[in-house]
């Protein structure tokens, strides 16, 4: 958990299950993560996880029905979570959903690599059944501390 | 997505611009499919150069493609990713079946 004294900014963000909404959904929050001054290589990071986690949302949460997704971002001093939260049907076996290549829909061309390109692009990754149902993904970036001074003792 | 192409020398050059993924998957299969199957070509060439995001749902796209385009004799190669996507290329060992070529 993090201390309530650490948290420098939070935002939430509450969208259909749409496809359409997936670039509003990375742009808005590598955008708000712009804060903590990451370099263009961790806002892709960010923008590449939290892409595949809705993606994973819109594609496998509401079989029979529309639903939402909420995205939850904290941020603290070089750090933001990012939790990507839905209210469908769950995953049964995370463990099984986790591994490379693992799709239960191989006819959809469907690649089975969004957990795996999130555990290499993120610090850290956490995946939920949420009791109430649905999915909940924590998505957790470090983000270096970028030498203000250096880059300046460069130029001069 | 915008799709450019051109045929020459028996090489399909195709250019994807734009953003690949959940929303634009299907269009970017459907119309590479409509280029791939309406050209002949022993070898298609596939610009990144001005795509400007990606994510795992390339990795379908790209690898429905070659399943596609193998049983044709047709070779596929990757131009120009960004870096993004070069790491989620390496990620799933796409080169293997789609080679980089400068």
């Amino acid at each position: 958990m993090i201390s309530n004294n650490n948290i420098l900014n939070k935002m939430e963000l509450k969208f259909s299950a749409l496809s359409i909404n997936e670039s509003f959904a990375r742009a808005s929050v590598s955008g708000f993560c712009l804060q903590l001054n990451p370099s263009l290589d961790e806002l892709t990071d960010i923008k590449t996880a939290v892409s595949e986690a809705v993606t994973n949302s819109i594609v496998h949460a509401y079989p029979n029905e529309s639903g939402e997704i909420l995205i939850n971002v904290t941020l603290c001093k070089n750090q933001a979570t990012i939790e990507i939260i839905d209210f469908g049907v769950g995953i049964k076996n995370l463990e099984e959903a986790k591994k490379p290549f693992f799709t239960t829909k191989p006819d959809q061309e469907r690649s089975g690599m969004g957990f795996t390109v999130m555990e290499s692009f993120m610090d850290k990754v956490e995946v939920f059944n949420n009791k109430e149902g649905g999915l909940k993904v924590v998505l957790i970036k470090n983000i270096k501390e970028q030498s203000v001074k250096k880059v300046a003792d460069e130029i001069i | 997505m915008e799709i450019k192409y051109r045929n020459y020398n028996n090489i399909l050059y195709v250019m994807l611009d734009g953003e690949l993924d959940e929303h634009t998957a299907k269009f970017t299969s459907k119309k590479l499919d409509e280029i791939f199957f309406s050209t002949i070509s022993k070898q298609i060439i596939i610009d990144l150069s001005q795509m400007k995001f990606m994510d795992s749902t390339g990795i379908g796209v790209l690898i429905g493609r070659y399943k596609k385009m193998k049983d044709r004799g047709v070779s596929i190669f990757i131009s120009n990713p960004s870096y993004h996507a070069e790491k989620i290329f390496k990620l799933t060992g796409l080169y293997e079946i789609m080679p980089k070529i400068s």
